[in-house]
């Protein structure tokens, strides 16, 4: 199904969009895309949404399933809490992507903004995993009770990620490609070398990530990765009495 | 270092009346019992459960207070001197449950109901019908009708609930499984509702969908588009009136394999919720978090906003109206909480008395008190704290304490350390157990049918016959021994005063 989004309120569109995947249409292509919110949120089942055109906040907030393709950058929100799908930014996008996400994938060609992959989460199997090209700004990680981030800083842009990262982190990963100075790092978090474990998990990953946006994969993973991890499971246990 | 604190709590073993059946030592879970020879307490580790001395065949256990006495100091306090002691020996923030016990001023108890004498009958709620039904979620300016007097106005969804008494947000995690499917089974029962809190929905009770409110807190701890849409309302929590401007916190000792799974994080870690949601910092971003669910519940749900009553309360709740909430919870500064530090629980916030009347008056005011339904906790303990938040302008009232004391909770404020010995604030499988879901739900209904019927006979004595009545009815309260900025706040007259 095809929608010419313009002028369109996201209400109406969205509306659309739950209908027809309700009676079994599997393909969407929105053109003229110009900032509407929620696209693919709340959806269970497995369609492909194409956007044309940047779409507004919250896209794919609560999502399990659907994938979602975006050809240019996107805004705020992006995988809000999202469960299951993989969502494709073919840009950069804004503040607070990931929150609360249990599982899926993100994949960002551009930068990332602030507040990146707060308070992910993972069990068992489900892991949820971003993967950003650029750069991003602070907090990223804070809070991280589990998945996988990879930050690549491919765009040779400084500093390659903002302060406080991983803040608060009790579990998950981050892998970033490059120095990461100390000072940027939250105090709970610490730095590690890569072994061949972890190479073959990004790995994985990056081959899919690079094949989507047509990065030398053996550039990619030629980069000297810093891998950080929660000192502690229960970083605040001792701050409290009983 | 060796602790100098004296213990709290005298356990006293009557060893006349003692027949060393153990029951007492295998009932206590937090070490206060041993058995060398005869029963043998230990002291320092009790906190006044009485889950001894209530299966003690031979009632042969009493709890005191420790009579230690201290030199008397108005200002050093007793429990002022043992929290400084407690934390020279640890330097940690002291954590705490349930609800502010400080003797700051209870409004409740400063208010009065009306009733009817000769010249305005009162109804006999015994012979004739009484109704307590109220719909919660928005309602329109006006409506109106199609030619065939069918309705034209589309209504906002609105959920049903027979008694005007919700149970209030506790979590899987903060409660057991057995507190929760007991809740969940009282809720159904009395046509009301119960409130998942922030840690997920176990798949055991998401067959009572229709009476219950999923929470959506800061730590999005099992929120998915499934666990929305199982559910009569989605809540958005941003405060919590034990613990206002902080997020949830749940020991690390409280997070086992099956919340782990619930909540998606390590197990043993502590679970704390963010402080704000960080998609959160004005009220237009609430705005846009309340849309979110909306979407993903097709517009068929009502959405809650939960805030602590602070200060500032009534510009926050016009605020969260006007960003499109269908239900404001306003939970005042004796709420309840699993665990919270001391310092916030006793010192932040303000009762919700005040801030009932104070949101109610700001959005009849500003126009748009039709726009959301006002519910409000922290703490009701009683049916007439329910009939008196009514008549200030709730549309019902939420019990979280009053609920679980139904269940067997004495308030022993021990919530945090997971020994819970009534089963009910705790994960251990074996302290779980001795809570039985069934005997709970029916200890809860009998609560909230009593509470009805009392509700009833107000009712009846003040000549009114429906809950809705009474709703925003400020006339029918007198205030006893309040000064006039209380009394002005809450919009009443002082006794004595006549119309």
């Amino acid at each position: 199904m095809r929608i010419d989004a313009k002028g369109m309120h996201y209400r109406p569109l969205n509306k659309i969009i739950r209908e027809a995947a309700a009676s079994g249409e599997k393909e969407f292509e929105l053109d003229n895309i110009g900032g509407q919110r929620y696209i693919g949120t709340g959806l269970n089942d497995s369609i492909k949404i194409t956007i044309n055109g940047t779409p507004g906040n919250d896209l794919g907030a609560f999502m399990n399933g659907p994938k979602i393709i975006v050809n240019a950058n996107a805004q705020d929100g992006i995988a809000n809490t999202m469960n299951a799908g993989e969502i494709v930014i073919h840009g950069s996008v804004g503040d607070i992507i990931g929150y609360g996400m249990r599982g899926g994938k993100l994949y960002i060609k551009g930068d990332a903004g602030y507040r990146v992959g707060i308070h992910m989460k993972e069990y068992k199997k489900q892991v949820p995993v971003i993967i950003a090209g650029g750069t991003a700004g602070d907090f990223f990680g804070e809070y991280m009770a589990g998945g996988i981030m990879i930050l690549l800083g491919m765009n040779g842009k400084a500093p390659l990620v903002g302060d406080y990262v991983g803040t608060g982190m009790h579990g998950g990963v981050i892998y970033i490609r490059g120095k990461v100075d100390p000072y940027h790092i939250g105090k709970e978090v610490s730095c590690l070398e890569l072994g061949e474990e972890d190479m073959k998990l990004i790995g994985a990953y990056l081959k899919e990530y690079c094949e989507l946006f047509g990065f030398d994969f053996n550039e990619v993973m030629g980069g000297k990765f810093t891998k950080l991890v929660p000192l502690s499971l229960r970083p605040y246990g001792s701050m409290y009495v009983y | 270092m060796e602790s100098q604190l004296p213990a709290e709590f005298v356990v006293d073993v009557d060893y006349e009346k003692c027949r060393r059946c153990k029951r007492c030592v295998m009932n206590c879970s937090f070490s206060a019992l041993e058995f060398k020879d005869k029963v043998t307490p230990n002291h320092r580790q009790c906190v006044a459960c009485h889950r001894c001395a209530t299966f003690c065949p031979e009632s042969a256990i009493t709890i005191h207070e420790n009579p230690l006495a201290y030199r008397y100091g108005y200002n050093w306090t007793p429990e002022i001197r043992k929290n400084i002691l407690k934390q020279a020996e640890s330097g940690g923030i002291i954590l705490t449950g349930m609800g502010n016990p400080k003797p700051y001023p209870i409004y409740w108890d400063h208010m009065l109901i009306d009733a009817c004498q000769v010249t305005n009958p009162s109804i006999d709620p015994l012979r004739e019908p009484m109704e307590l039904r109220t719909y919660l979620g928005a309602k329109p300016e006006c409506l109106e009708f199609n030619s065939d007097a069918s309705l034209k106005t589309e209504l906002a969804p609105q959920v049903k609930i027979d008694i005007p008494v919700v149970f209030a947000a506790m979590s899987y995690g903060a409660i057991s499984l057995n507190a929760h499917k007991a809740l969940a089974m009282a809720a159904k029962r009395m046509g009301t509702l119960m409130n998942t809190g922030e840690g997920g929905l176990h798949e055991d009770i998401a067959g009572y969908s229709d009476n219950i409110i999923v929470q959506v807190a800061s730590g999005r701890f099992g929120v998915t588009s499934k666990y929305l849409n199982n559910s009569a309302i989605v809540e958005i929590k941003i405060g919590q009136g034990a613990k206002p401007g902080i997020g949830g916190h749940l020991p690390g000792e409280k997070v086992g394999e099956d919340i782990s799974k619930t909540r998606m994080i390590p197990a043993g870690t502590d679970a704390l919720s963010p402080a704000p949601h960080h998609d959160i910092y004005s009220i237009e971003d609430l705005s846009q978090l309340i849309y979110a669910i909306k979407e993903a519940t097709d517009y068929r749900k009502p959405v809650s906003v939960k805030i602590a009553a602070v200060h500032n309360v009534a510009a926050i709740a016009s605020g969260i109206v006007r960003a499109g909430a269908d239900i404001v919870v306003i939970d005042g500064f004796r709420g309840g909480t699993g665990a919270a530090p001391m310092i916030i629980r006793d010192h932040v916030g303000i009762p919700v008395e005040l801030a009932l009347a104070a949101v109610d008056d700001r959005l009849r005011q500003e126009g748009i008190r039709n726009r959301a339904s006002i519910l409000v906790g922290g703490s009701i303990r009683q049916s007439a704290d329910v009939v008196k938040a009514i008549a200030l302008g709730a549309d019902a009232c939420i019990i979280g304490t009053a609920s679980l004391i139904a269940m067997g909770c004495r308030v022993c404020q021990k919530c945090y350390t997971g020994n819970c010995a009534w089963g009910i604030a705790t994960q251990k499988p074996e302290l779980v157990r001795r809570l039985n879901p069934e005997v709970a739900s029916d200890r809860l209904c009998n609560l909230l049918s009593a509470w009805g019927h009392e509700i009833q006979e107000v009712l009846g004595s003040l000549g009114i016959n429906a809950i809705e009545s009474l709703r925003g009815s400020r006339e029918r309260l007198r205030g006893v021994g309040l000064g006039q900025e209380a009394l002005d706040i809450l919009g009443i007259k002082h006794a004595g005063i006549g119309q």
